[in-house]
C-alpha cells in the first residue's frame, strides 16, 4: 500500500516536473509537448495505442518467457556436462558480446517483419544475464550441504539427480530470481530495436511512423506507456521472485 | 524431554569401525602417518587434538567425503561395507533455508525418493525439544535450535555410525551443554566418533577418548573415564583426567 503511494507519487513528481519545464523553457509543442497536450493525445488515440501496446508486449513476454527457459536449461546443462560447459560457456559469452543492436537487421532479414524477430531480440537479451546468474548460482552451492547430501545418499542410485533436484536447484534459486529481475528490465529494449528495424506494428513502431508525421504528441504517449509497460512488467516478475524465494528474508539496508 | 532415552537405549548394537593406514599430507609435508584406529560397537570415542592436525579430515576419511591428502581402509566389525551407514553431522548446523524444520529433518528421505514418514520426524523433534517449532523456517530458529534440528536429522537416518565434527562447538556455554547433554543420552547405542577441541566435552561424552597431538601426530593410548556417558562435570576422578588430556595435548607440563 505504502510502495502504491510511493509510485503515484514518483510519477505525480515527474509530471510536475515535465510541466514544469515546459513552462519554463516556453518549448514548442513540437519539440517537448507538455504532459497535458500527451494525455490528451493518448486519451484520444488510446484504441490505437492499446493495440500497438498489445502487441509489443506481446512480445516482451513471449521473449521473456523463452529465454528465460533457453537461459535456465543451458544454465543446467552447463552444470550437469562438463563437455557442454566447455562448448557452451563460449556461446553464452558470445551471445554478449556481439551488440544485440547490430543483429537486429539480420533477424528481421531472416524472421520477417511479424513477431518472431521481435520475440528472437529479446530472448537474446535475455538470455545472457538469466544464463550467467542462474549457473553462478548452481555452482555455488554450500559445500557442507552436498556434504551431508552425499553421505545420506551414498550407496543409492540417481545421487546426482538427488542432489541437483533438492540441494542445488533450490539453493540457485535467489541467484535465478535475480537475472530474472535483470532480464525483465532489459527485455523491452529487444522487443522496441526490433520494431524499429522493421515491423508494421508494436510502440516502437508506432513512435517512429508518428515521428515521421510530427505527431509529436502521439510519439510521448507511445512512450508513456511503453515505460509504464515496462516498469509494471519489473514489478510483476519482481513479485514472482519474492515468491519462488519465501525462505529470504530481505535484510534491511543501513 | 526424558523419556527420549529409552527410545535411544531400544536400537540395537552397532558394530564396531576400525580405520588402518591412516596418512594425511599437507602440503607435501606428513601431518601423520599410518595411524590405526577403532571404534567400539555402540560407543561415543571423542578424538581430542590440537587444530590443524587433522581431526577433521581422518572423520571425512571415514565418513567416505574424500578429503585431500587422505589415505586409509576402513571398515566395519560385522564385515558389511562402511556405504550408506554413516550420518555425518557438522559443526555448523546445515540446515536448508528453503525447507521447514520438519522438512530438514526429512531430507535424507527426500534425497533418496523414499516416503517421507513424518510421525518418526516428529518424534525425533519432539525428542531434541522443537516439536513446536517443526513448520517454522531455520531461520526463525535460534543457533541452539538449529543445532538441535540438525542432530533431529542425524537420528532421522537411524544410521548405526555416527561422525560428528565439533558439532557443538559454535553454541554458546549454556546451550553447549544442554545440547551435549541431549546428544548424549540420544546417540547411545550407535558407533560414534565425535571430533572435538574441548577435553571437557570429551570427558563429558566418550566412553574412550583419544587424544591425536604431537608432529608427525600420533594417537594416545585411549583413556576410558569411568561411569557411562553423559557424565556430570563435577564427577570425582574428571579432573585429573582433564589434566591428563591437557598434558597429552602438550598445553601442560608432565607431573
Amino acid at each position: 500500500m505504502i510502495a502504491a503511494a510511493r509510485v503515484a507519487v514518483i510519477a505525480g513528481g515527474l509530471l510536475l516536473g515535465w510541466q514544469a519545464l515546459v513552462g519554463l523553457l516556453d518549448l514548442p509543442h513540437y519539440i517537448l509537448p507538455s504532459p497535458t497536450r500527451v494525455l490528451r493525445a493518448g486519451w484520444e488515440r488510446l484504441p490505437l495505442l492499446l493495440g500497438h501496446a498489445g502487441v509489443t508486449l506481446l512480445e516482451i513476454v513471449l521473449g521473456l518467457l523463452l529465454g528465460t527457459l533457453l537461459g535456465a536449461l543451458a544454465a543446467l546443462a552447463m552444470v550437469r556436462r562438463a563437455v557442454l560447459r566447455r562448448w557452451l560457456l563460449p556461446v553464452v559469452v558470445l551471445s554478449q558480446a556481439i551488440p544485440v543492436f547490430a543483429l537486429a537487421p539480420i533477424l528481421v532479414l531472416w524472421l520477417g517483419y511479424g513477431l518472431a524477430s521481435k520475440v528472437a531480440m529479446a530472448v537474446l537479451i535475455i538470455f545472457f544475464p538469466v544464463t550467467a546468474s542462474f549457473y553462478d548460482g548452481l555452482r555455488r552451492t554450500e559445500l557442507g550441504w552436498l556434504d551431508l547430501a552425499r553421505t545420506m545418499t551414498a550407496g543409492t542410485r540417481r545421487q546426482r539427480w538427488a542432489e541437483l533436484r533438492h540441494i542445488r536447484l533450490p539453493a540457485a534459486l535467489p541467484a535465478l530470481g535475480s537475472g530474472l529481475r535483470i532480464a525483465a528490465a532489459v527485455a523491452p529494449i529487444g522487443a522496441v530495436v526490433g520494431e524499429w528495424v522493421g515491423s508494421s506494428a508494436g510502440l516502437g513502431y508506432l513512435m517512429l511512423h508518428a515521428n515521421a508525421r510530427l505527431q509529436i504528441d502521439l510519439m510521448f504517449a507511445a512512450l508513456l506507456l511503453l515505460g509504464l509497460i515496462a516498469v509494471a512488467l519489473y514489478f510483476a516478475v519482481d513479485r514472482m521472485v519474492r515468491r519462488l524465494v519465501p525462505w529470504q528474508a530481505e535484510q534491511a539496508l543501513p | 524431554m526424558a523419556e527420549p532415552a529409552s527410545q535411544a537405549a531400544s536400537a540395537p548394537q552397532s558394530p564396531s569401525l576400525t580405520a588402518t593406514g591412516l596418512g594425511l599430507a599437507y602440503g607435501g609435508r606428513a601431518v601423520f602417518q599410518d595411524l590405526a584406529l577403532t571404534l567400539q560397537g555402540g560407543e561415543i570415542t571423542c578424538l581430542l587434538g590440537p587444530s590443524g592436525v587433522g581431526k577433521s579430515s581422518l572423520l571425512r576419511l571415514i565418513a567416505g567425503l574424500g578429503a585431500s591428502g587422505a589415505v586409509g581402509q576402513v571398515s566395519a566389525g560385522d564385515g558389511q561395507p562402511l556405504v550408506g551407514r554413516v550420518a555425518f553431522m557438522d559443526q555448523r548446523d546445515l540446515l536448508l533455508p528453503w525447507l521447514n524444520v520438519l522438512g530438514n529433518v526429512t531430507l535424507g528421505q527426500r534425497l533418496r525418493g523414499q516416503p517421507i514418514d513424518a510421525e518418526r520426524a516428529l518424534a525425533m523433534l519432539r525428542a531434541v525439544g522443537l516439536a513446536e517449532v517443526a513448520g517454522l523456517w531455520p531461520a526463525a530458529l535460534s543457533g541452539g535450535m538449529r543445532q538441535r534440528a540438525a542432530l533431529a536429522r542425524t537420528l532421522m537416518e537411524d544410521r548405526p555410525f555416527v561422525l560428528m565434527d565439533e558439532p557443538f562447538s559454535q553454541l554458546d556455554a549454556l546451550t553447549r551443554t544442554m545440547v551435549q547433554d541431549l546428544a548424549g543420552r540420544l546417540l547411545g547405542g550407535r558407533t560414534v566418533l565425535l571430533v572435538t577441541h574441548d577435553p571437557w566435552e570429551a570427558l563429558k561424552l566418550g566412553h574412550t577418548v583419544l587424544v591425536l597431538a604431537g608432529n608427525p601426530a600420533r594417537l594416545g593410548p585411549p583413556l576410558r573415564p569411568p561411569g557411562p556417558p553423559p557424565r556430570p562435570p563435577a564427577e570425582p576422578g574428571l579432573l585429573a583426567l582433564y589434566r591428563v588430556l591437557l598434558q597429552r595435548l602438550g598445553q601442560a607440563p608432565a607431573p
